[in-house]
């Protein structure tokens, strides 16, 4: 199979750019978040929040310039990517600043008020979104940094290991002056072009060269070299960054991106293997992962008499109920710590806009996911097709490891919420990369160009319905 | 390569899929569960997120609600005159849990009982903030005030109840303590509890119902009872058969008389108007162990009452012999009573023998008084026969008349009662417990029946008699009552 007979051009047929529709989808993205704010602001002193014209103002301004930009420089993007995340991060930017109001997690010690730095970091975030639209105009120039981004890539993964552990998990570069990163969050978008550069050109070698054995294909020897170095690589960041989450997103992402590229089912039953096989080695020596899996178990088990965070974010889904307390009238600050704004921000969802809230939210992470799996569909290179599953995985993969920690579906593990919680590196990396899924649709979506008039083109484009 | 892809999107599906599925299980199967959690804090926040209901005595709240200084519980409770009210309310503390009224009355007073589902309802519909009902108890404040200010900065304690239906008017025990030093979340709280807690006084037991005193010589009017009742003796005013000095049966040692009263061979009225141990200790020998315990258990001996506070148990000791029965009789021995027990001893005799069950919660109301439900008063049993009781009632007058307890006549009204002056501690060796029970009576009958003791270790050991310290007491509480009454 080549690449050639697997591209579809949607042919000469001018595809509607879906500008407007991206517009006034955005138009609700904003408005959600302002109403989600002065709703606070009711809930908590009985009347309108003084920033909210300001937060209005910001997220409009955001949105907007992200708006023009998109529309002058991948005017034929997905209409829906732009309007969730904005959403997203605004409704973030709400809950952040809902819970800055609760004094007893807001202290000096804490760190403070986190939403203001939270709506510079989303700033940030929104530049970098600008910066990749404007500076990468087509998504194949990344090919040619395959091997730079795999030294990249493992540089930030390593790095954290030699920085002090910080709430329990060693996925921080501290720089002082500056502040802390959480590099995992740009590795994640680092490795996805590694694999995807990577892969397309092995992909052939992979997926014919391997022998049957029982049933299923297994792979040569020699090409096995890469994925148990992958593996090892995960193990590594889960005992030495005590980091399960990250664990588990690199892995996984590398178990899709090569299903996808060989279209073997046998790696994937390979990869789900080795990925079973060392968390149960791993589980049966290192502590903290049977902690967090005796955690998962008996969620409401006191500890030391006390009520743990586990079982504080599961009485405040709990306490919830169908339709919540209401924004502003719940008490995840029992949690307690940061955590509320970071990685249990998802209890506050649960909490006060109840059920129905909290599924509407994990239904905006899976249209996101949706439109990225379609982009992925629609790309015409291999290139493009293996980085978007690639980014549209790892992200798919972290919402599940997140909130599913958060919920109890899986042991908990340390990452955060992708827009939605408090955290620089998460905000920036994921604007990030939704640009670059944006710019992959919009190539994707361009009109195939007039065909040219020399006949060797002729010959090598097939077309089909 | 659109095949795999297309799996990887059924992948990414079910695992948005699983997250969906898992918070339907915690936020609408469990939902309930984890919301009533008692390791849940926010329970304890909704309880103290909006007033409490009050706690109502005359048509007036004894309690109240405020804001709390610190900590996540918005409300606290407060108390008017709280130390006065201590063994009726109890206490609610944000910290150190509630008991009696407040404990036993929660649910109606958080707003969380089922009858309140209704107003629960509609304040969510109205946006009212949620309110918890009111307990309205039979209390009558006149009545608990002169009680309390009686007892003044004694050690004591009195119930009074009205006969005819057995509502309580008045329950007071001294020294007390204020349920509003106790009712927030801080330290200060924790400290002042510890405080009563530690002190020797215990002001934190209610007396009325938890203490249990020997009751000395108005445990007479039980035994008199007993004669009557087991027709020992017809006649009040027939002699009995009483030699003086009397031997204690099966004993070397005399029964003695305190004073030089006109005791050999004594009419029951004459027996009781001198409170002579002979006639009354002879008496509970002739009568013997079973029938003595009978008649005490009628008047409620050797239960727990329920008002629906808990009250202690009074003892009268089964399987005696026959001069322990003797003493028994006399109010010493092992015989003891909660003031509670001898207000329904005194009640029953007023009421014509008829003895109602005690209970001082008139009624449970929703936040705007609405009557969600009433208690009926209820007969309890028959300790005597109303002509017997009047016999009684004659005697008991003509102690108050002629006898030990002149001071707790009140011109114009028929008093009746019996002093009582109760040894204890080994040889007699502490200060005697001061006792006095009485009703008054109208042509309409008997609208109050009260008991007092007293425990004083400041008195001369001659002052302390049921005549001197506590008959006052009883008279000013049975004064309040029919002051109410005309």
């Amino acid at each position: 199979m080549s690449v050639v007979t697997n591209t579809t051009t949607i042919g000469a047929i001018e595809a509607p750019s879906r500008r407007n529709t991206e517009l006034a989808m955005l138009a609700f993205a904003v408005i959600i978040p302002v109403f989600a704010y002065a709703n606070v602001g009711l809930a908590k002193d009985g009347s309108l929040p003084a920033g909210m014209l300001g937060y209005g103002l910001g997220l409009s301004l955001l949105a907007g310039v992200a708006h023009l930009m998109v529309r002058k420089f991948a005017p034929y993007a997905d209409p829906l990517m732009l309007p969730l995340a904005t959403l997203l991060n605004g409704l973030g930017l709400v809950l952040i600043w809902r819970l800055d109001l609760e004094p007893t997690i807001t202290t000096d010690a804490l760190g403070g008020a986190m939403a203001p730095k939270q709506m510079i970091w989303s700033a940030l975030g929104v530049a970098l979104f600008l910066g990749v639209l404007l500076f990468l105009k087509d998504h194949r120039v990344l090919q040619r940094y395959t091997y730079i981004s795999m030294v990249v890539a493992l540089v930030l993964l390593i790095l954290p290991m030699f920085f002090p552990a910080k709430f329990g998990a060693r996925i921080w570069i501290t720089i002082p002056g500056v502040g802390s990163l959480q590099p995992a969050e740009f590795a994640k978008i680092i490795i996805a072009i590694f694999f995807a550069g990577y892969l397309m050109v092995k992909r052939d070698a992979l997926a014919l060269a391997s022998r049957r054995f029982m049933g299923m294909y297994l792979p040569r020897g020699r090409d096995l070299g890469p994925i148990l170095a992958i593996w090892a690589l995960s193990l590594m960041i889960l005992i030495f960054e005590t980091d399960l989450g990250t664990s588990l997103l690199f892995f996984g992402l590398f178990v899709i991106m090569l299903y996808v590229a060989t279209e073997r089912t046998s790696w994937v039953v390979f990869g789900l293997t080795l990925s079973a096989a060392g968390a149960v080695g791993v589980a049966s020596f290192a502590s903290h992962v049977q902690s967090r899996v005796e955690n998962w178990l008996n969620p409401l088990a006191l500890q030391d008499g006390g009520v743990t965070e586990t079982a504080q974010a599961v009485y405040a889904f709990g306490s919830g109920g169908l339709f919540g307390s209401g924004l502003g009238q719940g008490y995840s600050r029992l949690i307690g710590g940061i955590a509320p704004k970071s990685d249990y921000i998802l209890a506050t969802v649960g909490e006060e806009m109840g059920l129905t809230g909290l599924m509407a939210i994990i239904l905006l992470y899976g249209l996101l996911i949706e439109r990225g799996v379609r982009t992925a569909l629609a790309a015409r290179d291999p290139f493009g097709k293996l980085l978007a599953i690639g980014l549209s995985g790892a992200f798919a993969l972290q919402v599940f490891v997140v909130a599913g920690g958060v919920t109890g579906v899986i042991p908990l593990t340390g990452m955060t919420m992708p827009f939605l919680a408090q955290g620089g590196s998460s905000v920036i990396a994921n604007w990030a990369l939704i640009a670059i899924l944006l710019r992959i649709s919009d190539t994707a979506r361009r009109p195939a160009p007039a065909p040219a008039p020399t006949s060797d083109a002729e010959m090598t484009q097939v077309v089909r319905p | 390569m659109n095949k795999p892809l297309r799996r990887v999107a059924i992948f990414c599906g079910l695992l948005i899929l699983a997250l969906l599925v898992r918070v339907n299980w915690v936020q609408y199967v469990k939902a309930d569960e984890l919301a009533k959690d008692p390791n849940n804090r926010r329970v304890l926040i909704d309880r103290y997120a909006h007033k409490r209901g009050d706690i109502i005595v005359d048509g007036k709240a004894i309690t109240g609600s405020k804001e709390s200084r610190s900590g996540d519980f918005k409300f606290q409770r407060t108390y008017k005159d709280g130390a006065m009210w201590a063994p009726v309310t109890g206490f609610t503390s944000q910290r150190m849990g509630s008991n009696q009224i407040e404990s036993i009355e929660d649910d109606i007073l958080t707003g969380t009982d089922d009858r309140l589902f209704f107003d629960r309802t509609l304040s969510m519909f109205t946006g009212d903030k949620k309110q918890g009902g009111h307990v309205v108890t039979t209390l009558n404040g006149a009545a608990q005030r002169a009680a309390y200010k009686g007892l003044g900065s004694r050690k004591g304690a009195v119930a009074a109840i009205d006969p005819k239906t057995g509502a309580i008017l008045a329950l007071a025990s001294t020294p007390s303590y204020d349920p509003s030093k106790v009712a927030g979340n801080t330290d200060e709280d924790v400290k002042n509890w510890q405080k009563y807690e530690k002190d020797p006084d215990k002001p934190t037991t209610n007396r009325a119902l938890r203490e249990t005193y020997p009751p000395g010589s108005t445990f007479k009017v039980v035994t008199a009872a007993a004669a009557l009742e087991h027709g020992l003796y017809d006649d009040v005013d027939a002699k009995t058969e009483s030699p003086l000095p009397w031997r204690l049966p099966l004993s070397t040692k005399n029964l003695v008389n305190d004073g030089n009263h006109p005791c050999e061979n004594a009419s029951l009225r004459v027996a009781l108007q001198w409170s002579c141990n002979t006639v009354f200790g002879k008496i509970g020998a002739d009568l013997d162990n079973d029938k003595m315990l009978e008649t005490a258990e009628k008047f409620g001996f050797n239960e727990q009452q329920f008002v629906p506070v808990r009250s202690n148990a009074s003892v009268f000791s089964k399987d005696m012999d026959k001069a322990q029965t003797a003493l028994s009789s006399i109010g010493q021995f092992n015989t003891a009573a909660t003031p509670l027990q001898m207000a329904m001893v005194t009640a029953a005799i007023a009421n014509d023998g008829r003895l109602m069950k005690p209970y001082m919660i008139d009624r449970l109301t929703d936040p705007n008084l609405d009557v969600l439900e009433r208690t009926s008063p209820e007969e309890m049993s028959t300790p005597l026969s109303p002509e017997n009781a009047q016999k009684l009632q004659e005697m008991m007058e003509t102690v108050v008349n002629e006898g030990t307890g002149t001071k707790a006549k009140i011109p114009n009204v028929t008093v009746g009662g019996k002093t009582g002056t109760a040894q204890h501690g080994v040889d007699n060796s502490e200060k005697p417990y001061a006792w006095f029970i009485s009703y008054a009576k109208t042509e309409q009958g008997s609208p109050v029946a009260v008991a007092v003791v007293v425990e004083d270790d400041n008195a001369n050991r001659e002052d302390i008699s049921g005549g001197g310290l506590a008959a006052p007491i009883a008279k000013d509480v049975m004064q309040a009552v029919l002051d109410r009454e005309k």
